[in-house]
């Protein structure tokens, strides 16, 4: 097959993001050569700080070597600049007289730093830093000289003032503005760090304009002089004044330019045929000169250069992470509107200085000094755009204060020693999750969670893994935006458009809304086939096909898989109320069965753990023959309604709190949700049916009940919020049910209410659910149309359905005797 | 005979007919017992026949309980993902599960005891 050629000129970060990027989407389309101007191959250019301090070191930074262009392909030039686009012909020509011919063209040149106009500025020991030659050359550099002066007080500028601090040299850092880091942080923050910076031994001269670097006797820089006519000592100079994208090759090439190479959306240039991103590009009037934009221009480049063609990119919302060891700096958004109403929180003598601003009850942006933690989840509700006033007095206290119980008094990432635990699920410490980072050049949560396993279970430690994360490679990181985030990797669409695709074109399988709306994967995988069968089933009740093999085992198998691959049983115990006579089966079962745990679990029933797989159907005929039925403690459903004693017998009840939950559980019988949904019901507001941490709570006070809803006990300790007051054991059943509707019909899989409601806020809720009493019938109704009928998963399973699922083959050679065999069958 | 109880008598040869074809749900698996080891035999959505050892290489999950896709399969217990050809875990986990040949006959499913 002739392949298409494509030809990319600079071998950065950006670029072979784009080729990653491409190799998974169209891996034997194009024939790909690479020139690159440094004689490597690509490297974490975000680390060199590290190696400069010399927390690291080159070969660790490493994210392809050549081995990796070999493996797949790519023909290398590396250390050969191109110096010509002939556009005509369709040819790049290096340096040395390379050429490639291209079908397409990738410009990733980069940037350069920004060299100051000042007499001297090309003397020996006058160095910028940008790539490792120039790492190499501020090392060796440190060995043999003493005064160094970094000019520049901006991101990259204070990491090199703090590598050569490290390496021995004594450091002043000559700024032109009146604070540090003046496009990051405003005053208190900046002068917070650079308090900490001196304390490192770094010095600061700020307000300074250099006039002239002077030579001395050896040839060499031997001072810097100032307009005001001070002078200082400096053998080495480091230019760290801004960067500017590298255009002059494109625009020689007639190529359209302004700051940076123009693109539009699909990260096209001015010619078709030539595709531009990384540090070059100008979009929509930006050059961003940090790396997580760059990765997001990457994957849309490599969707249009792999014909896909659906791909846009629409500019991205940055924040900055100093990389200085010991020290937690955040940045993002705009902090200097006027308009924009400030919540602060500082504490000089803590070393803590918080600052947000709220606009229109929005984010808009926020500077963190010394506690970093929530840097994360700010940035997030900026990109998200949601909207905060529910949650603005708790604001300033961050995400730990709304619940997150996983990781109190952990946070301050960059202080925490590398032994520190911080996914306790999986036993990872900070070590772990930094040396992976390192040694795999790791950029994403998805990745580090790959790797470590660290927030890969319950997902309570994520903000200090995130944090860890800046900490190690910067701006870089960048939370996705949890609004445009596709379902799985097997699709670029999102929840929402996956459940309105479904409700538009009334799809009833799996395989129609993935041929539908052009999966990657053609049978999709294990995170996307549950979620799309929970949202055919919900929005197309007794109509869509309910795909088993979609379903996670558990409810594939109407059973609760232990870590020994054995099954827990859990009948349910409607309102946590039973007799003797099911006690009495109960019992039986479990002897009959040899059922080594028995367990009263937190929803008020009977978890019998250990069964068998193979006596499943038989322990459920079993208990049918009871009349009992299947407690779903296992699925993405209705589990329990727990209640209190109530006014049936105690003597402090206002209302019959048993007799209401057995109602809501019968009612809600066979209900399947996003995820699992608990009930509970309090006869009296002593509440000690905890309706306080319940999906929906219902608190019966004298003359009716209160609604609570989206609560939650788990991971997140949330405390439900109250929806309204209702007087009738009928309106509980109404409102709770259209409630959970909404709920069934709106929140993406695997959300519970809690997650649900905090994204769309309880104010919509309330409009949806008690406001508009013909919404809420609706609601009702169509909960009680997609439950009605519902037959129980047992019964039908201990009559013989999925019998294949239940019963093993089994094999043995003549002669040999198993265990099974030695068995009464 | 799947699906009864009985306790199958046949001698090893070298290929064991083990069920039809319909009688593994497409993306399922269903467990065969060769002499007491577990072995999960896989029908992927195109109809290929995979076996592995019914033990994910990470704590031991029955594999033959995953969801199957393309040619993995997700471990129920921690969510590894194992190739189904090869019985390696994907990257960037790392272990593998033990294989056994298969072949599909005239609908009817074979593996070769002796991996």
């Amino acid at each position: 097959m002739n392949r298409m050629k494509l030809v990319m000129i600079g071998n950065g970060m950006a670029g072979v993001r784009t080729l990653e990027e491409l190799r998974k989407y169209a891996p034997d389309l194009y024939d790909i050569t690479v020139f690159g101007a440094e004689p490597h191959g690509n490297y974490n250019r975000i680390l060199l700080s590290p190696v400069l301090s010399g927390e690291m070191t080159l070969p660790e930074i490493m994210l392809n070597d050549l081995d990796w262009y070999r493996d797949n392909r790519i023909t290398l030039h590396a250390g050969k600049t191109v110096v010509r686009i002939d556009r005509i012909h369709r040819v790049v020509i290096a340096e040395d007289g390379t050429e490639a011919e291209y079908d397409r063209l990738l410009i990733a040149t980069g940037s350069s730093p920004f060299i100051l106009p000042v007499p001297g500025k090309e003397l020996p020991g006058v160095i910028s830093y940008r790539d490792i030659a120039d790492t190499e050359m501020m090392i060796e550099a440190a060995k043999t000289h003493q005064h160094a002066v970094v000019i520049g007080a901006g991101l990259l500028g204070l990491e090199a003032a703090n590598g050569l601090a490290l390496r021995g040299m004594n450091v002043t850092v000559v700024h032109l503005m009146p604070w540090i880091m003046e496009r990051q942080l405003d005053r208190e923050a900046a002068d917070m760090l650079q308090a900490s910076l001196e304390k490192k031994g770094l010095r600061f001269l700020l307000e300074k304009q250099t006039a002239e670097l002077v030579q001395g006797e050896s040839g060499r820089v031997c001072a810097i002089k100032f307009k005001d006519g001070d002078s200082i000592p400096a053998d080495v100079v480091v230019m760290a004044a801004g960067i500017r994208p590298n255009i002059d090759l494109a625009k020689a090439a007639g190529l359209h330019c302004n700051r940076g190479v123009v693109v539009n959306d699909t990260m096209q240039t001015f010619d078709p045929r030539v595709y531009a991103v990384g540090e070059c590009v100008e979009h929509r009037g930006i050059a961003y000169g940090l790396v997580a934009p760059l990765f997001e221009q990457a994957k849309v480049c490599a969707n249009h250069l792999a014909n896909f063609g659906i791909a846009r990119y629409e500019g991205s919302v940055v924040s900055t992470k100093l990389k200085v060891t010991g020290i937690d700096v955040f940045s993002a958004g705009d902090f200097s509107d006027k308009d924009a109403e400030e919540i602060v929180l500082h504490d000089r003598q803590g070393g803590v200085y918080k600052r947000i601003l709220v606009k229109d009850d929005r984010i808009v942006g926020s500077v963190l000094y010394g506690d970093t933690v929530d840097g994360s989840w700010y940035f997030q509700l900026m990109k998200d755009r949601q909207d905060v006033h529910e949650v603005r007095d708790h604001l300033m206290f961050g995400q730990n204060h709304l619940g997150d119980a996983g990781h109190k008094g952990e946070t301050h990432a960059a202080a925490m020693p590398d032994s520190a635990q911080v996914c306790g699920c999986n036993g990872v410490c900070k070590g772990d999750i930094v040396k992976a980072i390192k040694s795999h050049g790791l950029f994403s949560l998805d990745d580090v969670r790959k790797h470590t396993k660290a927030s890969s279970s319950c997902g309570s430690c994520t903000g200090l893994v995130e944090q860890i994360l800046a900490s190690c490679v910067g701006g870089a990181y960048q939370p996705a935006d949890s609004k445009s985030k596709p379902m799985c990797g097997c699709t670029d669409h999102t929840h929402e458009e996956v459940r309105e695709a479904i409700r538009k074109n009334k799809w009833l399988s799996i395989p129609e809304v993935q041929q539908g709306m052009a999966w990657r994967a053609p049978n999709g995988c294990a995170s996307c086939r549950p979620a799309l069968n929970y949202y055919l089933i919900s929005t197309w009740p007794h109509q869509a096909k309910d795909d088993p093999q979609s379903r996670f085992i558990n409810e594939r198998a109407h059973a609760n898989i232990q870590k020994d691959g054995s099954y827990s049983v859990v009948p349910r115990m409607w309102g946590g109320l039973t007799t003797p006579q099911e006690l009495r089966a109960i019992a039986d079962a479990a002897e009959k069965y040899e059922v080594p745990t028995i367990k009263v679990t937190g929803g008020q029933r009977i978890d019998l753990l250990g069964v068998k797989k193979e006596d499943l159907p038989r322990v459920w005929a079993d208990f049918a023959a009871a009349g009992m039925v299947s407690g779903h403690a296992y699925g993405k459903s209705l589990r329990t309604v727990k209640t209190c004693v109530g006014a049936e017998h105690c003597r402090f009840g206002t209302q019959l709190s048993m007799s209401m939950g057995v109602k809501l559980e019968k009612m809600l019988f066979g209900m399947w949700s996003p995820h699992k949904v608990k009930l509970a019901v309090s006869g009296c507001p002593r509440n000690c049916a905890e309706a306080g941490i319940k999906d929906v709570g219902v608190i019966g006070v004298d003359g009716g009940y209160e609604l609570y809803v989206a609560g939650n006990g788990g991971i997140k300790t949330d405390v439900a919020q109250f929806l309204c007051k209702v007087s009738s054991d009928d309106e509980v059943l109404e409102y709770s049910a259209a409630f959970l509707q909404l709920y069934r019909e709106e929140a993406r899989y695997l959300d519970r209410t809690v997650h649900y409601v905090h994204r769309v806020g309880l104010d919509y809720i309330k409009g949806r659910v008690v406001d508009d009493a013909v919404n809420r019938k609706a609601l009702y109704e169509r909960l009680l149309y997609a439950v009605q009928d519902y037959k129980d998963p047992w019964a039908e399973r201990a009559e013989g359905a999925d019998k294949h699922e239940f019963t093993p083959i089994r094999f043995h050679r003549k002669g040999a005797m198993t265990n099974e065999q030695a068995q009464p069958a | 005979m799947a699906g009864d109880d009985i306790i199958e008598m046949q001698v090893m040869s070298e290929w064991l007919r083990v069920c039809r074809l319909d009688e593994i749900p497409r993306q399922g698996a269903r467990v065969v017992e060769l002499d007491g080891t577990r072995v999960a035999v896989f029908r992927t959505a195109e109809d290929e026949i995979h076996a592995l050892e019914d033990r994910c290489p990470h704590k031991g999950g029955p594999l033959s309980q995953g969801i199957v896709f393309d040619r993995r399969v997700a471990c129920p217990l921690h969510g590894w993902l194992i190739r189904l050809d090869t019985g390696h875990a994907c990257s960037p986990d790392e272990g593998c599960a033990r294989r056994y040949r298969t072949k599909l006959d005239n609908a009817e499913v074979y593996v070769a005891p002796d991996a």
